[in-house]
């Protein structure tokens, strides 16, 4: 078996070591005795509304137009997810009405 | 003393109830897309121990999907790297977000920052109310979720006798209700308006594999803008 045991384990550890180093960057960059600058303080502020918009998007990236299947149970789930929050504002009311709506379109579409 | 201890240890519970109920989406999403995770490595033979190892040392989501993929096929550790860096280079992002945030968060800093998933970036990114105990709470709540998944997957994966095809939208639920949210209460919709554009008109261009760190970029250009006007305005 050309997967050996040691290959696992290395790529393991180098997609682990390179996460980690992603997740710690930006702090050992502006650790405690360094200012943050005026414009990263600035990016903390206002990125998790950006990021948030950014998720969705990657989170619909598979999404094809090129037939009915591929497209109505994510557009209709995230629709109802957008109503339920607006309507109950409850995180765990949207996210079970959405999920629901995708499983029960992907089965009958 | 003793009545002091009762108190603290009573508003500890308290805590902890709190943040699990804050985490049942995340609960919810990460089971199941572990399980998930979980047949996928058994269908390309790899057992339960390196199921755990992802789940407890890489501890990111869509990455070890990709991951599965590229190891089954052999890839080059370059390439790993490489790919690793595109596919997570989002986390720099969550890091700038949290840096005030997480400022006074000692002992629990490293692991914190280590846990900085995108689900536990979404609970904690807009929250004041957390403290240091929280976001350990709920990031430790969250791996525990992901790594049993992951395990699970790999024990009864193939045995599971419904179908839960689809059950993994749920994330994308949380992130479009997390989404809706900050939408309500923000007073400034252009950052969201910004992310959703910039990535949407990145994704067109440069396509679904490798349009995310384009979008990062685009965006961090575009909150640069306003910025700018207004100095110039000053």
């Amino acid at each position: 078996m050309s997967m050996s045991n040691l290959y696992i384990f290395f790529s393991i550890l180098i997609i682990a070591l390179v996460t980690v180093g992603l997740r710690f960057l930006p702090f050992l960059v502006f650790n405690n005795r360094v200012k943050v600058p005026a414009f990263i303080e600035y990016l903390g502020k206002v990125l998790p509304f950006s990021v948030m918009g950014m998720l969705v998007v990657y989170c619909l990236k598979d999404i094809k137009f090129d037939s009915m299947e591929n497209f109505i149970p994510s557009l209709l789930g995230v629709a109802t997810t957008v109503l339920v929050h607006l309507w109950k504002e409850n995180t765990i009311y949207s996210i079970i009405s959405g999920t629901l709506v995708y499983m029960i379109l992907i089965r009958i579409i | 003393m003793m009545n002091f201890f009762a108190v603290f240890l009573g508003d500890g519970m308290e805590k902890l109830r709190n943040n699990f109920i804050k985490t049942l989406p995340v609960m919810a999403g990460y089971i199941v897309l572990g399980i998930g995770f979980g047949i996928l490595m058994a269908d390309s033979g790899m057992g339960l121990v390196w199921s755990f190892l992802m789940g407890a040392l890489i501890y990111a989501g869509s990455m070890q999907f990709v991951a599965v993929g590229l190891i089954s096929s052999c890839s080059s550790f370059l390439t790993i790297a490489v790919t690793t860096l595109m596919v997570n280079a989002r986390h720099l992002f969550y890091g700038i977000s949290m840096i005030e945030k997480y400022r006074d968060t000692k002992p629990y800093k490293p692991y914190l920052i280590f846990a900085l998933t995108d689900e536990t970036y979404s609970l904690c990114c807009d929250d004041n109310t957390m403290d240091k105990v929280d976001y350990f709470e709920v990031s430790l709540f969250d791996q525990i979720y992901w790594v049993s998944g992951c395990v699970l997957g790999s024990l009864i994966g193939n045995i599971i006798p419904f179908d839960l095809t689809g059950i993994d939208f749920a994330l994308t639920a949380l992130f479009v209700s997390i989404f809706v949210n900050q939408w309500i209460h923000a007073k400034d919709h252009i950052p969201a308006v910004y992310g959703v554009m910039v990535s949407l008109l990145c994704l067109v261009f440069f396509g679904k594999d490798s349009f995310l760190i384009p979008s990062m970029i685009g965006i961090i250009i575009a909150l640069a803008l306003p910025r700018k006007m207004k100095k110039e305005g000053e």
